[in-house]
């Protein structure tokens, strides 16, 4: 049978199929560190630098040239696998991982094999709306230098080589087979995710290539114990294109063994535009790398003292923060969910409510406004214009009814836009809310005239239609009107 | 810290064990007394102890998080066959025709 023949799928049996497997998944996440020089020399790690600039003799493999390790990146290695709640090995070593592809200059990455820095640590994700609860065992933690880049279609027939981002380090999270569908691994690497960012061990950009995800996945029949062969996904860009491709990989494998066929061991790529997975190459068991302790570098030594620094340092996790906002600022189990998934909207959230002080608005606003106005601009909060302290004094504004809430939303779709304060907006624009009596009755009394049917009915009882001649004056005043007083006041125009 | 009958009945629960009000009674006192010993070993300084894993081996030398690079002493170019816009140009692998990633 050819390589080409087992990605077929037969579809006649998905149905029959995919109800009698189970779907067995296990991860591998390589994710870069956020060090200012790469792991074994002092090159930059700037991402989107010109080609072939952040190079030396370390990096480029230029013979003689000796690697020493970077520091920080045994510090934030340990970072993750004391969050990820690994074993720690005081003693590690660093081996020779051999391939020859052009964009590995020295012929080898510089990885780790028998004996990582840590093993036997564990993820616990949250229950969301389609996967439960549940710990997912991570088999190891590791660090690596990354490969250069080659770009395959830049110019016909040759291939480009940028070595940029050859000995950036990184570090490989490889889980166990404990994940049993595509949400629940979705689940997994969000939980991951939102933890490194946390740990500010990387800046967790998958568009940037700092977070890549293949995946490892098998189809066994539903009680069994042992595990089916697997096949690898790679050229997953996104953690929905990873809920895809397990999906389709799984119903193909559940099709195959439908069928009476066996799935053959191999490294598959997910190409997104057809929705289907297609071979890279045979799979290369461990062996074909040829393994061996690397002769430049002794063994990697962390002692108690360190880990115990590092360990100290730890900032605040997603679960500890997520229950300190429910103590502290009184929130609900959803909002807090929402405003702790990313450690900078927390942040944000943070100072909004400091500021203002009713914490509950100002969860409503980061919720609301805030992310909507991030989305629409696809902004990171870092880069948004508007302060957390802006945002307090729109709120100030509005509980001390100097701006109704209509006018609120008016005046911080300009800060969004401008980055003036919510004052200067409201003064500029005359948005300030309108309390006096005597402009609000001359706007009642036009909607009346223009709204004569609706105003004589709500006069002869029909109390509803209050609300909409409310509307209406809002809607003159161009939301400027304060709500309750002019409730009040064509309550006592209608006699109602 | 102390532990409370609810919670060493919570943990009986949770690991299918019958307990009586008396043993109950008796684990929380225990428990208690164990966890404090547990604050007190904690304040111990063990960093200088002896007997660590990593104690009488030489391991590597690490350097800090910092620049510059090491300089080349010439550019790319100048030891590259083939150079455009600032990449190496390689021929195309053959089992690579499509664009795809590297191992």
């Amino acid at each position: 049978m050819s390589v080409r023949e087992t990605v077929e799928s037969p579809r006649a049996a998905d149905s029959v199929a995919s109800g009698a497997f189970e779907m067995v998944v296990g991860l591998e996440v390589h994710v870069q560190l956020l060090t200012r020089t790469k792991a074994f020399c002092r090159c930059a790690t700037d991402f989107g630098a010109p080609p072939n600039t952040n190079v030396c003799p370390v990096c480029l493999g230029l013979p003689g040239a000796l690697p020493v390790l970077n520091e920080h990146v045994v510090d934030l290695a340990l970072r993750a696998a004391i969050a990820l709640d690994c074993e720690i090995h005081p003693v590690s070593i660093f081996a020779r991982k051999n391939y020859f592809y052009p964009d590995l200059p020295k012929g080898y990455q510089i990885s780790q094999y028998d004996r990582p820095l840590a093993t036997a640590g564990r993820l616990t994700t949250d229950a969301t709306g389609e996967t439960a609860a549940s710990t997912v065992r991570i088999t190891r933690v590791h660090i690596e230098e990354d490969a250069g880049k080659s770009v395959h279609d830049r110019f016909a027939g040759v291939s480009a080589i940028d070595l940029n981002r050859a000995g950036v380090p990184l570090i490989e999270i490889v889980s166990e087979p404990d994940i049993r569908s595509a949400a629940a691994a979705g689940a997994y690497l969000r939980a991951l995710k939102q933890l490194l960012e946390y740990l500010e061990v990387s800046d967790v950009n998958m568009e940037e290539g700092s977070l890549r995800v293949d995946a490892n996945v098998s189809a066994r029949p539903v009680g069994a114990s042992t595990l089916g062969t697997k096949t690898e996904l790679k050229n997953l860009n996104s953690f929905s294109a990873v809920e895809r491709a397990l999906d389709a990989e799984f119903a193909r494998q559940c099709a195959l063994l439908g069928a009476g066929q066996r799935v053959m061991q191999q490294t598959l790529l997910w190409d997104a535009g057809s929705a289907a997975v297609r071979p890279a190459r045979s799979k290369e068991e461990s062996h074909d790398y040829r393994y061996f302790p690397d002769p430049d570098l002794p063994p990697l030594l962390v002692d108690r003292a360190r880990i115990k620094r590092v360990r100290n340092d730890l900032p605040e996790l997603p679960a500890a923060r997520k229950a300190r906002y429910r103590e502290t600022f009184g929130l609900g189990a959803y909002d807090a969910d929402v405003l702790t998934a990313e450690r900078s909207l927390g942040s944000y959230f943070e100072e909004v409510a400091r500021a203002h002080r009713d914490s509950k608005t100002a969860a409503n606003w980061v919720m609301g406004e805030v992310r909507a106005a991030l989305n629409a601009r696809r902004l990171e909060i870092d880069r948004f214009p508007v302060r957390p302290a802006d945002v307090a004094e729109l709120l100030d504004l509005v509980a001390s009814g100097t701006l109704s809430g209509t006018a609120a939303k008016r005046v911080f779709a300009l800060m969004a836009e401008t980055g003036d304060r919510a004052s200067q907006i409201a003064a500029r624009e005359g948005l300030a809310q309108v309390r006096d009596d005597a402009a609000l009755r001359e706007w009642i009394e036009q909607v009346i005239a223009e709204h004569e049917p609706e105003a004589t009915r709500c006069a002869r009882g029909e109390r509803k239609l209050l609300g909409v001649l409310v509307g209406f004056v809002m809607k003159k005043s161009k939301g400027r009107a304060d709500p309750k007083r002019v409730n009040q006041l064509l309550a006592e125009r209608l006699g109602v | 810290m102390s532990i409370s009958l609810d919670e060493v009945r919570h943990i009986a629960a949770l690991a299918r064990l019958g307990i009586s009000d008396e043993r109950a009674q008796l684990a929380a006192e225990e428990l208690t007394s164990i966890l404090a010993h547990m604050q007190v070993l904690t304040r111990v300084d063990d960093e200088r102890a002896a007997g660590s894993d990593t104690d009488g081996k030489t391991g590597m030398t690490l350097r800090p998080d910092l620049g510059p690079p090491i300089p080349l002493l010439r550019a790319p170019a100048f030891f590259a066959p083939e150079m455009r816009e600032g990449f190496f140009l390689v021929p195309r692998l053959a089992t690579h025709e499509d664009p795809e990633p590297s191992p």
